[in-house]
């Protein structure tokens, strides 16, 4: 009998502990892309302001949009620009997120140009012999719907998704990278960070330039590259004053290495 | 060997047949633990480097590429220990009801009903799940992303597995005993607690096990429920992050995670193994010391 | 009148106490299936008014954006993977628990039952990480592209085989040693005790494990979505990328407003009568059989 009343006293305060705490508390959702880097932009907006809280989940682009609409979190967080039917709420850029063609790293095939990339796409090629390389099927690997990467990326070749003859559709770019690591005869296109990072360690793909410019993040900073995305944090045309100390704080240059730390570009200013 | 009738066939095909068997079962095992040590010497290789004890008493660095999981760990066990707090009581009650008051074997109108739900129960999608906590723990009830969600919403997913394994137990203990104790007047729940559950204890161990494990594996349910956060949890009504969300994060969405993604698996497997361990103790402690089945 | 013939006309006082609190427990659980379907019904509601339904089977295909949502393609995908996974776990499962119920030396049998048990918390992204990054390659290696029904099957096989490997374990473990030995009495082999007495009066526990078994299959996301390639269509060869169910509604929920997110639900909900139909179909199988079966 003691034993469980010690436990629901322990319960309760369990409970109520935060009840007492006198913190303020900064809600984010969204993209799950931007999400690491607001985690860790939080933590550091945490040490320089004690009291505070910033807590972070995800839940993908548009959850992020309308739960700042409807207040259900402070700030959205977006791996995208806003569409023209949000035209109620306001984007902060706090990055750039380029994105990249990549092979498998054992592919002879060295650069392709943009018909070729259509082609591969639209399954009119289907064998990398056709292209110069070795006799081998081509596998081609193309995001999932809805996502921004998918829309820049088919905004870019003029293409159609019914166009597009996948062979696999993938959700995140790490399954992405995986996906081409692990077959000789794929072709896709992930971020160019994340890239860059697995080429270095060894992870067997290859980025490919684009119209003769490399992808690289120093490209994508200085806007040689064609394909980038904006990270966005977003929020309704006034937020709380914490949520605006916030903003300000994450796209200054104080958190510059809290961005190329998640493989981002963080924004020319 | 040469002393059976002649009614059994001879000697060399009833040998051979049982060889058969035999090798049959030795090779199935032998399959099975072969896919596991390649599973687990998988993740060896390309974990063992991250693994430490700072790693798991640190908090996460670096987005979690660096430090440890520790506030993680205390995560998980809370949200584990909510599930279990709400699907034992729940999972005992209703497998007993199920097995002990229906009108018979197949049962009355309420009992088709129970289990007509829990099979529905059992095939939810568990990302529909986590949009269901959601919508009422989260939202509904108020609670918002926290443990308590985290922890009431797997209790949802764990109850139809642990309910079905509990009550097929005692549905498999014979009636002989049940009329035997009501001989010796016994009333029903004082069969249940020396007679009953003692003999099902094995299958309530099984069961128990599957669904400590099937929650700690579970990910989708949780992302949207007890959240994101990699904080060191102050209260049960704060969000935590689960170890498998951050396998998750580690392997699918942090660039450069690989390495920690396999360490934190290495990690959960080292924890389902402690768990169960305590968990069949605390079984044959409480339940089967009474009664050897066989 | 006594209790022991499953009705609650006992007299002790425990006993109504008994009753009454695991009825209403049971209830409880029951209110809580009809919490998830008021949810699944109200969300997916906007699709399915006005016998919009029928999308669901003669769309073009799946379109989110021109509103077109077939979703055959993707159901066969979805029972292909879990009966192709069943048809492989079910077998090696029953025969490890037979392994280590008759066969295996008394020191073999604590660390195999860890070592399912292990299998069986192994997060599925854990599983779905391996599968991308060993399996896929494997099977790509002998048909590209690798990420196929195939893998998936595989991969579901794996994660279920736990599943059906214990609870037919302790099926067989619940089997009354009177029949064993009354069997062993009579001169039977080891093949024939397990396989004439022991799995046949284990059978309902086993069926009770497999049918466990296939609605994980039938709920399994994150692990199949990363090997199973992911291209909607109709699986025609082993070697074909497929999308199933539950991986469509990882993959498209984050994105998706209005229809499509209604359109969503609505495959969760026929995800939940397919199983509720399967564990009708094998209720009545075991009712059938308990008429044919004399207590033992």
């Amino acid at each position: 009998m003691k034993y469980i009343h010690s436990i629901c006293f322990a319960l309760a305060v369990l409970m109520m502990g935060s009840a007492f705490a006198d913190t303020q508390k900064l809600v984010l959702t969204g993209s799950s892309t931007v999400a690491p880097l607001a985690l860790e932009i939080g933590k550091r907006f945490e040490q320089r302001n004690p009291g505070v809280r910033v807590d972070v989940q995800t839940g993908g682009s548009t959850r992020g949009v309308n739960d700042a609409r409807t207040g259900l979190a402070d700030i959205g967080m977006a791996s995208r620009a806003l569409k023209s039917d949000e035209g109620d709420l306001t984007s902060y850029r706090i990055a750039m997120d380029g994105i990249g063609i990549i092979l498998h790293r054992d592919n002879p095939v060295h650069e392709l140009s943009d018909g070729q990339i259509r082609a591969i796409y639209t399954g009119k090629i289907t064998n990398w012999k056709s292209l110069g390389g070795t006799d081998q099927k081509i596998t081609v690997v193309n995001k999932a719907a809805g996502r921004s990467t998918l829309e820049l990326f088919l905004h870019h070749f003029k293409l159609n998704n019914r166009e597009v003859r996948p062979h696999v559709i993938i959700g995140d770019n790490q399954q992405g990278i995986k996906t081409v690591a692990g077959n000789v005869g794929a072709i896709g296109y992930v971020s160019i960070g994340t890239a860059e990072y697995e080429q270095t360690y060894g992870t067997p793909i290859r980025l490919l330039g684009m119209n003769g410019v490399a992808a690289t993040v120093d490209n994508v900073r200085e806007a040689h590259f064609p394909l980038s995305r904006p990270l966005n944090l977003v929020s309704t045309g006034a937020p709380n004053p914490l949520a605006q100390q916030f903003i300000s704080f994450a796209q200054s240059q104080a958190v510059d290495d809290l961005v190329t730390a998640q493989y981002f570009v963080p924004s020319a200013r | 060997m040469r002393k059976q009738s002649l009614s059994f066939p001879p000697v060399s095909i009833r040998l051979s047949g049982d060889m058969i068997l035999t090798s049959l079962v030795w090779v199935a095992t032998a399959l099975v633990v072969g896919m596991f040590l390649w599973l687990l010497g998988d993740l060896l290789f390309h974990g063992f480097n991250r693994l430490s004890l700072a790693f798991l008493t640190d908090a996460p660095q670096n987005s979690g590429r660096e430090g440890g999981i520790g506030s993680i760990l205390v995560s998980t066990l809370l949200i584990l220990g909510v599930a279990l707090l709400a699907t034992l009581p729940l999972g005992l009650g209703t497998a007993v009801y199920l097995s002990e008051f229906s009108a018979n074997k197949t049962g009355g109108k309420t009992t088709r009903l129970i289990r007509m739900s829990l099979n529905m129960l059992a095939g939810v999608p568990s990302i529909v799940f986590g949009l269901f906590g959601n919508a009422l723990f989260c939202i509904w009830l108020g609670m918002g992303f926290s443990i308590w969600s985290g922890g009431l919403t797997l209790a949802c997913m764990m109850l139809p597995l642990f309910i079905s394994t509990t009550e097929a137990g005692l549905s498999a203990v014979p009636d002989e005993w049940r009329q035997g104790a009501a001989a010796l007047g016994l009333s029903h729940a004082s069969a249940l607690w020396h007679v009953l559950l003692p003999a099902a204890a094995p299958a309530i161990t099984a069961g128990l096990m599957l669904s400590i494990g099937r929650a700690l594996a579970e990910t989708a349910a949780l992302i949207f429920t007890s959240g994101y956060v990699d904080r060191m949890p102050e209260s049960l009504s704060d969000s935590g992050r689960a170890l498998s969300v951050h396998i998750y994060d580690m392997s699918m969405n942090v660039t450069g995670g690989d390495e920690t993604a396999y360490g934190s698996a290495l990690v959960l497997i080292a924890m389902l193994v402690l768990i169960s361990s305590i968990a069949v103790s605390l079984t044959n402690r409480f339940l089967a010391q009474r009664i050897t089945p066989s | 009148m006594i209790w022991s013939r499953h009705n609650t006309s006992s007299l002790a006082r425990a006993d109504t106490a008994l009753t009454r609190v695991t009825g209403s427990i049971a209830l409880a659980v029951a209110v809580l299936l009809g919490l998830v379907l008021m949810l699944l019904i109200k969300e997916s509601g906007a699709v399915l008014a006005e016998g919009g339904w029928i999308r669901f089977f003669n769309s073009d295909g799946w379109y989110p954006q021109s509103g077109e949502y077939n979703l055959l393609p993707m159901l066969w995908a979805t029972l292909a993977a879990s009966l192709g996974a069943l048809l492989i776990a079910l077998p090696l499962g029953v025969m490890s628990a037979v392994f280590s119920r008759f066969y295996a030396p008394v020191w073999m049998v604590s660390p195999l039952r860890r070592i399912m048990m292990l299998l069986a918390g192994i997060p599925s992204v854990v599983y779905g990480l391996w599968g991308l990054t060993v399996l896929v390659p494997l099977v790509g290696s002998w048909m590209p592209p690798g990420s196929s029904l195939l893998s998936a099957i595989f991969i579901l096989a794996l994660m279920i085989l736990p599943t059906v490997s214990l609870t037919s374990e302790a099926a067989l473990t619940a089997v009354s040693p009177a029949s064993l030995q009354g069997a062993a009495a009579l001169g039977l082999s080891r093949k024939g005790i397990v396989l004439g007495v022991a799995i046949p009066e284990a059978r309902a526990g086993i069926m009770t494990g497999a049918l466990l078994a296939t609605m994980r299959a039938l709920g399994e996301t994150m692990a199949v979505l990363m090997v199973a390639g992911n291209v909607v269509q109709t699986p025609g060869s082993l070697f074909d990328s497929v999308r199933v169910l539950t991986a469509n509604i990882a993959l498209e929920m984050p994105y998706a407003t209005g229809d499509h997110r209604a359109a969503l639900f609505a495959s969760g909900l026929l995800l939940m009568m397919i199983v509720t139909l399967l564990a009708w179909l094998a209720g009545r199988q075991q009712a059938g059989d308990e008429r044919g079966h004399a207590h033992a």
